[in-house]
């Protein structure tokens, strides 16, 4: 029995260890640290503040997405973000889908539906970059995961735009950022206290603001959030007691066995 | 062998028919139901069969991922986000084949570090410890090649990299890179035999694991005193001592699975490979996937490309030929004092080498590598074969039950002392 603890422990310090070294690996590749930020959806049992996301989507429709586009998600997808169908139908309509081609072989333009994608701003990564000063905005789809930090990394960044140091130089067309890589985005700080006027009256501070799109990008790179922290909570509880049986079973078979 | 029905005991007359003459049912009797298994297993015993259902988890999970995945550059990164936004449960499937591969390798290297601790690769079990590594190398190439598949920065980077290894071996390098990548680049073509060979490998490792538990149970198992049982009064049957044991310890390892899956299940992946693959930016570090970095480390550790490659290469092929390395007639490492600590040492510098690969090829990571990369081929090499001629093992008990039953033969070490002084 001794022994078997002992080698479990030994198996668990093992496998911690092998958990832990993408931490430290991690750890040396973060060169700035980011400012800590409270979000709803923290934690394990984390929801997104459905008010806020979709503060969030407003600051995104009317801000963001005159550069930035998100083609994984659609239109419908809206309603899980607690629109209603109406509304989110009326998101989808504000905006120009290009279809086609029609019977004449034309392509043509039509308002948005549910079924459709988020519209792009620019048709192609070349267009792109030839309103943007030769930079690519990124597609804004899955950002929260594809950057360290995630939502404190894009809030970090929304509001990180300062007066560059003395002596830095600056690229030309480029704003200095404290949170950014390198420091020099070709992002503008385009974010101003009161941008949008909020439908809630929450105070459109720039902070706030941020807060919200973080909270919003969040929800569109991780949709499955929610149902996926449910679903563990059980399945662990489950499977704790599944353990309790299994061990109890276990010792009642092995009892005949001097060991 | 005679020829004609089998002979079946089986009292229910349809299985008994197909029993006559396909003994399945006597055949799984034997080596899962009656198979006289050591009685003192510990639980490092459960990562075999660990490593089996993950196999099949990857496998399952794998086919269905496959149903919805493109494999074409212009398609495969949306493809993998379609995944997880409309297939059913989708996010569930792909974050279970996603952790599912760590796993894999959490147990195969506990698994590993089991068969050395306790000398499980000494004779008459040398092909059983060979063909493990065999599985080892088609898990690292299925692992490596299922990474390109999301089509993100890593993998397009990951596997540029790791490919163009190849081109360090004089004359034919640059031809055998060509070759692997059908193209003049990582292509389209390269993304489209590696989904191919991604889907088939996994089937070649469930035959090597065929032939792996083929030969276990010709030879039977290990255990953790090294000796072999001296009788029936050694052994227990399989089932349902064993398998009870691994249901326990199947049930624990599905709770760390779960909790990986459920609630960090990006803590394992690189951010960048979130972003699409664009062949005309680098990514600022290109690290491998975690389990990859001990043998990255040794690669980065010789200054020589050529000699690196060889070097990583040679890592995995000492494996191989462990057992004719290492004379000692002991297995345990119970009963080999001078052994025992030389080889947790090895441990150490293979989890120094993991943490080196993962941080920037400069100093002092780069020293420190160069020294954990030469103990690494020292133990191997230097140390094992040396003990073998110098250590003088402890004296192994009689045999399994009568250390514990007892308390006469000789003392073992450590621990085992413990249970002796209850008895």
């Amino acid at each position: 029995m001794k022994l078997s603890i002992k080698a479990a422990a030994l198996g668990a310090a093992l496998g911690a260890a092998l958990l832990l070294a993408p931490l430290t690996v991690r750890a040396a590749e973060g060169e700035i640290e980011l400012p800590k930020v409270h979000f709803s959806f923290d934690g394990i049992f984390g929801s997104f503040d459905r008010a806020s996301a979709q503060r969030g989507l407003q600051v995104y429709k009317e801000v963001c997405s005159a550069c930035h586009g998100m083609h994984l998600l659609s239109y419908r997808n809206l309603v899980d973000l607690g629109l209603t169908p109406e509304q989110a139908t009326a998101v989808a309509a504000s905006f120009n889908i290009t279809d086609g081609p029609n019977d004449e072989g034309e392509m043509f333009e039509r308002p948005g539906r549910l079924s459709d994608r988020f519209h792009n701003p620019y048709p192609n990564a070349n267009a792109a970059r030839a309103a943007n000063n030769g930079a690519l905005p990124p597609d804004l789809s899955v950002i929260t995961k594809a950057r360290e930090g995630g939502a404190e990394y894009v809030h970090a960044i929304l509001t990180g735009f300062r007066d560059p140091p003395p002596g830095f130089a600056m690229g030309d067309g480029m704003h200095y950022n404290a949170y950014f890589p390198g420091h020099q985005i070709a992002m503008p700080p385009i974010l101003n206290p009161d941008q949008v006027t909020y439908g809630d009256h929450t105070p459109a501070t720039v902070d706030q603001m941020a807060r919200d799109v973080a909270t919003f990008l969040t929800w569109a790179a991780e949709p499955e959030l929610e149902q996926r922290r449910t679903m563990g909570v059980k399945i662990i509880l489950f499977l704790v007691v599944l353990a309790g049986l299994t061990y109890a079973v276990k010792r009642k078979v092995w009892s005949d066995i001097p060991h | 062998m005679a020829i004609g029905l089998h002979d079946s005991d089986l009292k229910n007359p349809v299985l008994r028919w197909v029993d006559q003459r396909l003994p399945i049912f006597s055949m799984m009797q034997k080596e899962y139901g009656t198979f006289p298994t050591p009685k003192n297993f510990n639980y490092f015993w459960n990562f075999g069969a660990l490593a089996m259902v993950t196999l099949a988890v990857m496998i399952l999970t794998g086919v269905f991922l496959a149903m919805n995945y493109t494999a074409h550059t212009s398609m495969a990164f949306d493809s993998v986000e379609r995944i997880m936004r409309d297939v059913n449960y989708g996010w569930l499937l792909r974050y279970i084949h996603m952790n599912g591969a760590s796993m894999f390798f959490i147990v195969v290297y506990i698994h590993i570090f089991r068969g050395m601790y306790y000398g499980s690769y000494k004779a008459p079990r040398e092909l059983l410890w060979m063909s493990g590594v065999v599985i080892f190398l088609l898990m690292m190439a299925t692992a490596f090649m299922g990474y390109v598949l999301p089509w993100g920065q890593m993998s397009f980077w990951g596997a540029t990299v790791i490919t163009n290894l190849f081109s360090a071996f004089p004359l034919i390098g640059d031809s055998i890179v060509t070759w692997l990548w059908g193209g003049f680049s990582v292509d389209n073509p390269t993304l489209n035999r590696f989904f191919s060979l991604h889907y088939l490998l996994p089937f070649v490792i469930a035959g090597v694991v065929f032939l792996h538990i083929a030969a276990l149970h010709i030879t039977g198992s290990n255990n953790p005193l090294g000796i072999e049982p001296k009788g029936p009064q050694d052994t227990i049957p399989f089932h349902p001592y064993y398998t009870v044991k691994d249901s326990f310890g199947m049930v624990v390892y599905l709770i760390v699975f779960a909790i990986l899956v459920f609630f960090i299940p990006n803590y394992l992946g690189h951010p960048d490979n979130y972003i699409p693959a664009n062949p005309l930016v680098t990514p600022p570090h290109i690290v491998p996937e975690w389990y990859f970095l001990p043998f990255y480390a040794i690669l980065r550790a010789v200054p020589d490309k050529l000699g690196g490659v060889l070097m990583m290469f040679g890592s995995i092929a000492l494996l191989f030929v462990l057992p004719w390395l290492d004379g000692s007639p002991v297995r345990s490492m119970r009963f080999r004092p001078w052994a025992r600590p030389f080889f947790l040492l090895w441990v150490v510098a293979v989890v120094v080498l993991g943490y080196v690969g993962g941080k920037p090829a400069e100093e002092p990571f780069v020293t420190i590598s160069r020294f954990a990369a030469a103990y690494y081929f020292a133990y191997f090499l230097v140390i094992l074969p040396l003990l073998a001629r110098l250590e003088r093992p402890l004296p192994l008990p009689e045999s399994i039950s009568r250390p514990v039953l007892h308390g006469g033969g000789p003392l073992p070490a450590g621990a085992a002392a413990k249970p002796m002084e209850k008895a």
